[in-house]
């Protein structure tokens, strides 16, 4: 690490007694990445963009947030009203949770489609899945916070998720809420780990990098590069890449937040938490809703909830239920057909999640909830063993390079865009 | 930060300082960006729409007898009106300006002689002064006195001995009668 030597002589100083610029160098300008990478590697970035944007608004937020059952509402009202640019951080957070989680939804199955699970990337893959459990406890927590109907009743029904587990559960939902039912003691403590998770988030974003840059970045081609001629510094190519994705990705993030803020909410948490009074209709936000989907196709409430919980679950197995070597979909004929299939499936469980479970919601959401698991748990382990993948390239730099050897890299640089 | 895209490009001298153009370009207009996304978030701190709304406060002043004192609250700090006595008047006109360490004539920290209204907070480090109760030391000229670090005011509110640099503030505040008093 301390390889390097720097022309400013205070950096260099610091540098020898604590490598801060010498690590920042090495992983953020000097690390190789394959030359191939598609715009679908723009999401980890902007993952981590949406983080920092949650963070910062969340901690201005609670500067003007009162966690207290009869002024959490009211304090909610006055950050949007009355506080300077309220509304504007406000509706930052509100949609930034969607976003974040359109942007991890979109690496994850960016994962999955070019194989960035399988070895050696397990354990890369395995803090993916913890940070995205991280987030699912943060957003839930966060929603809980305004104090509105959904709230209120999003609370109650998630926290009596683990009265379904035999014996404990009363207890165990008691001890969640601190009393007898959602109350204050409950949005305290919902309000101070909503403030500590991002930060054990952000902490496990950190290895989440310390792993990629010791495997380094997977890519469309899914082979290993085999030499300088197939890689190219991150910095300049992909920092400026990572950027002008996070202009477009700002484009897509601020049309919500000045346009259409509350589209992506609930009407009913507008109307203040009444523990009397139920909404006809419980709906948790849309990226819960594949699960949701999968908790209510069962007709057993410990079963349900175990389902779900499984379907993310699953996917710490995954690099071991695939037993395809071969990395990316794009030899994988089969596979990848399987994969817009699996996209279709969540996206109908998300469809039967918003909608009342009656009627032939029951039905859709259970055929799509045994599909789920049919592609994770039976499909991956057999299609290894009977797809015909197509050949793989030799290297990542032959199928556009003829010949593949060492070359120009302004030439190559240019034609690899479309590669 | 440019080097390894010039590099790449092997431009000559031309095309060099045009990829300088864009690149500080580029930077003016990201730096500018986010300069403008940091304001809001400054600006969130600043006093809200609600908290300016009860910036000021009406006081209704007949139940004060000569001599009395009250404290009001305005903007979360105490304010004191005091209704003085010809001879604390007296005795806040009679000194010589120039000898005081804040100089500035009585005439100029009231609207009427009687009713002398002033922020309660030292000017030292932001304690209240005692000598709005009658049992409350007042210092030694019959004014205030800062039990935190030992500053004496005068009956009019001017810092007379010790550590404080300087008189007692005074709000903005009018007579909307004869009897109500609007601070702020």
């Amino acid at each position: 690490m301390s390889g390097y030597k720097f022309n400013n002589r205070v950096v260099q100083w610091v540098d020898d007694r604590l490598p801060v610029f010498s690590v920042l160098y090495h992983s953020t300008v000097d690390y190789p990445t394959p030359r191939n990478l598609n715009y679908w590697w723009n999401y980890g970035s902007l993952a981590l963009f949406a983080l920092v944007v949650m963070i910062v608004t969340g901690i201005f937020l609670a500067m003007s947030y009162t966690p207290h059952v009869e002024h959490a509402f009211e304090s909610v009202e006055r950050i949007r009203r009355d506080v300077n640019y309220g509304w504007l951080i406000q509706y930052l957070h509100m949609n930034g949770a969607s976003m974040f989680f359109i942007v991890v939804y979109i690496h994850l199955f960016r994962g999955l489609y070019y194989g960035s699970y399988k070895a050696p990337r397990e354990v890369l893959w395995w803090l993916g899945v913890i940070i995205l459990l991280l987030m699912m406890a943060t957003a839930f927590m966060g929603y809980v916070l305004p104090w509105g109907q959904m709230s209120f009743w999003g609370a109650t029904v998630i926290t009596n998720l683990f009265s379904a587990i035999p014996v404990v559960g009363d207890a165990i939902v008691t001890w969640l809420w601190g009393g007898f039912s959602v109350d204050n003691p409950t949005l305290n403590r919902f309000f101070s780990l909503h403030y500590l998770l991002p930060f054990v988030i952000a902490a496990v974003v950190f290895l989440h990098l310390v792993a990629l840059h010791t495997t380094k970045s997977n890519n469309p081609l899914g082979i290993d590069p085999t030499g300088p001629q197939d890689t190219i510094p991150f910095h300049p190519y992909y920092t400026i890449k990572d950027m002008y994705g996070v202009g477009v990705f700002l484009l897509f993030f601020l049309y919500f937040v000045f346009f259409a803020p509350n589209v992506l909410g609930h009407p009913d948490n507008f109307i203040p938490a009444d523990p009397m009074v139920t909404p006809p209709h419980i709906v948790p936000e849309w990226y819960f809703l594949p699960f949701y989907a999968i908790l209510r196709a069962v007709p057993d409430k410990l079963g349900g909830v175990v389902l779900m919980f499984a379907a993310i679950v699953v996917l710490f197995f995954l690099p071991w239920l695939d037993s395809s070597r071969v990395r990316s979909a794009r030899f994988r004929p089969i596979y990848k057909q399987f994969f817009w299939l699996l996209v279709l499936d969540c996206i109908v469980l998300g469809w039967v999640g918003a909608n009342p479970p009656e009627g032939s919601f029951v039905l859709i959401g259970q055929v799509a909830t045994v599909y789920y698991f049919f592609h994770f748990l039976v499909l991956l382990p057999l299609l290894g063993k009977f797809e015909k993948t197509r050949p793989l390239p030799a290297s990542i730099s032959a199928p556009v390079l003829k010949g593949g050897g060492k070359v120009v890299a302004e030439a190559s640089a240019q034609r690899m865009e479309k590669a | 930060m440019a080097e390894p895209a010039t590099h790449a490009h092997g431009a000559s001298g031309q095309g060099e300082s045009r990829r300088d153009f864009l690149l500080y370009a580029t930077w003016a207009v990201g730096a500018v960006g986010t300069a403008a996304a940091l304001w809001p978030f400054v600006h969130s701190m600043n006093p809200a729409a609600d908290t300016l709304a009860l910036s000021t406060v009406d006081v209704d002043l007949t139940p004060i007898e000569e001599g009395q004192s009250i404290t009001v609250m305005w903007r979360g700090k105490p304010v004191f009106i005091r209704y003085r006595t010809p001879a604390e008047i007296e005795a806040a006109r009679a000194v010589n300006v120039d000898d005081l360490p804040d100089p500035q004539p009585d005439e100029e920290r009231v609207i009427e002689p009687q009713w002398l209204v002033q922020v309660g907070v030292c000017t030292h480090l932001g304690c209240i002064p005692l000598g709005q109760k009658p049992a409350d030391p007042k210092g030694d000229f019959g004014g205030w006195f800062c039990p935190c670090h030992g500053s004496h005011y005068d009956t009019s509110g001017r810092i007379r001995k010790g550590p404080a640099p300087a008189n007692l503030e005074v709000p903005e505040y009018a007579f909307l009668d004869d009897t109500t008093v609007r601070i702020g």
